[in-house]
């Protein structure tokens, strides 16, 4: 028995060494014999070549996985943090919001999403040029990123235009009907979203710091389009809708903190294509955001939790794993931008402010965002586009170039105390658009198809009530 | 024949199970429930929100036993079951009219 264990072991081995050294031996002979026939010119040529295209593969396998990693912050990442954050009988419906839009929201990108957002449009939003994908090829598109095809940097961008929708589904978690959830997030997409993109990313966009915007905002990852768009139509979301049935009388607590704390999980690791992918490169830059984006959430972990600690005399679970998703959002705009220790800064005061948001002021104030995405991402979203503003240093990323073609201070720490107003431009707009956007949709969709579920389906549960089935079924053997 | 409901705590299901298999107890039936009694729950915090949690999680036994068996399963219940503190359960005891065995319809202790 033993030796033939052994035996087994030794023939896998020299069947390795055999297949590693019959694949490695012919290739290099063969190579040698074709250099011999070229001229040194084209040879050099032919090197150039082969240096780029090894370039632009190692960019592109970087953004690919980037792309599947921001994909796996929707689903499952999202999808269980708030499934975990509802009461039971509400647990499929809010994961089917995420995973609905996981697909919704790809065909839209696909018909007019993308132009919108990156198409050659006006300061404020894309033309049709690239609708139904026309022209988005393999090819690079220059303007955006020079070593990747343009269809992964669309595919990429895409990610982020299904997660951000997806965020506002914490607001009016556990009230509102199916169907009116996909009507305002098809219109919310197109009214908010791509014009959004496109000021902040796009071709000429308003606020675009990289291609010459009127007023250029640093938003690396999406600190402004993504988190401060989502987390004011959250809040306007749960002002409009009302609160549930119950709240603030009956208690509501998590269901399963232990979904939340693994969809939060995810959400950090899915961060790293969130974050270092917006290099939209495999260079330095990337390690810079990878590092900053993790150092952010650790900060913001001990600002939460630590916070709660003080206040309550316990640090949670579902505190610290609140922290750090609090923690992603705000260091998100500064990612390409901040150092390690500026990283650790904004996580920290990110921590600490989004817990009094939630904890203090939204008891105050009396809304009900069921799974706070307002006090999230609005409130880490805002602190982390205006903190970027202070620490963004060019010795991160020089972005910013005077006439002359000298590079320049990006943040007030590093000599530009300027940013800061455009920062706050940026932010100001975000609001405005997301909360004049969203308000029009929702009157919008409430005329026509109404916005909650009837009291008594709401009682019932929206998994039973929406979708005709339950998450956690009695089981009986047969 | 008489029935025994216990509500005991949760961690000492298996001394009482031990307790009662040693005095030749055969069946029981446990659920898991939810219960206080003079016991205060405790407080819980979510993102801030304090919940007061006063349905505390306590297993129940039943079980029904021959008349002359009761007292020696209470003793076994309470040795097992005690620890002195504020949440330690009850003991309920009732008649029972009858007992029938599904397999082959004996009743009464026959059927115990």
């Amino acid at each position: 028995m033993f030796a033939d264990k052994r035996g087994v072991k030794v023939l896998l081995t020299l069947l390795f060494l055999w297949i590693a050294a019959y694949s490695a031996f012919p290739q290099t002979s063969s190579s040698l014999t074709s250099a011999g026939s070229e001229s040194q010119t084209e040879r050099i040529t032919r090197l150039e070549q082969a240096v780029t295209e090894a370039k632009n593969s190692a960019d592109n396998s970087w953004m690919l996985v980037s792309s599947a990693l921001v994909l796996l912050m929707t689903g499952p990442g999202l999808a269980l943090f708030y499934g975990g954050l509802v009461r039971k009988k509400n647990v499929l419906a809010t994961m089917m919001q995420s995973f609905a839009l996981m697909a919704i929201v790809t065909i839209l990108w696909a018909l007019v999403g993308y132009s919108l957002s990156f198409g050659t449009g006006n300061s404020f939003i894309g033309a049709f040029d690239h609708i139904f994908l026309r022209g988005v090829g393999l090819l690079p598109d220059a303007d955006y990123s020079a070593t990747i095809p343009q269809q992964t940097f669309m595919v990429y961008q895409l990610m982020f235009a299904i997660i951000t929708p997806a965020l506002i589904t914490g607001a009016f978690a556990e009230r509102m009907k199916f169907s009116a959830m996909v009507l305002f997030m098809i219109l919310w997409s197109i009214v908010v979203y791509d014009p959004m993109a496109h000021m902040v990313w796009g071709k000429g966009g308003l606020l675009n710091a990289a291609l010459g915007g009127r007023f250029p905002t640093l938003d690396f990852a999406g600190g402004t389009v993504v988190h401060v768009t989502s987390g004011v139509s959250a809040l306007v979301c749960a002002l409009y809708l009302g609160k549930r049935v119950g709240y603030p009388r009956e208690p509501m607590p998590p269901h399963s903190v232990v979904l939340s704390f693994i969809g939060a999980c995810l959400l950090w690791v899915g961060w790293f294509g969130f974050n270092a992918g917006s290099a939209l490169a495999a260079g330095p830059l990337a390690t810079s955001a990878f590092v900053a984006t993790h150092f952010g959430a650790a900060a913001a972990v001990v600002g939460w939790a630590g916070a709660e600690w003080i206040r309550n005399g316990k640090p949670s679970t579902l505190g610290a794993v609140s922290g750090a998703v609090a923690g992603l959002v705000a260091i998100t705009p500064a990612a390409g931008f901040v150092s390690p220790m500026s990283a650790l800064a904004i996580g920290l005061i990110a921590g600490v402010v989004c817990y009094l948001m939630v904890a203090q002021v939204k008891a105050r104030l009396g809304y009900d965002d069921s799974l706070d995405a307002f006090g999230v991402h609005g409130t880490g979203g805002t602190i982390g586009a205006l903190l970027t503003g202070v620490f963004a240093s060019r010795a991160i990323n020089p972005i910013f170039k005077d006439a002359q073609g000298n590079i320049t201070g990006l943040g007030v720490v590093d000599g530009n105390a300027g940013q800061l107003l455009n920062q706050f431009v940026g932010v100001v707009i975000g609001w405005v658009l997301a909360a004049v956007g969203t308000l029009v949709i929702l009157k919008v969709v409430d005329l026509t198809i109404g916005l909650r579920v009837p009291e008594g389906h709401e009682i019932q549960g929206l998994d039973l009530s929406q979708h005709g089935e339950e998450g956690y079924n009695f089981e009986v053997s047969a | 024949m008489t029935k025994i409901e216990a509500v005991i705590q949760t961690s000492k299901l298996e001394a009482v199970k031990t307790a009662l298999h040693d005095i030749g107890v055969e069946g029981m039936t446990v659920l898991e429930a939810r219960g206080h009694g003079r016991q205060k729950g405790h407080t819980e915090f979510y993102r801030g929100r304090e919940y007061t949690v006063d349905l505390i999680p306590k297993i129940k036994l039943e079980m029904v036993l021959a008349d002359d068996m009761v007292e020696r399963a209470v003793d076994a219940i309470v040795n097992a079951a005690r620890s002195g503190q504020i949440g330690d359960g009850k003991i309920f005891l009732s008649k029972v009219d009858e007992a029938i065995r599904i397999r082959n319809q004996e009743r009464g202790n026959a059927a115990l």
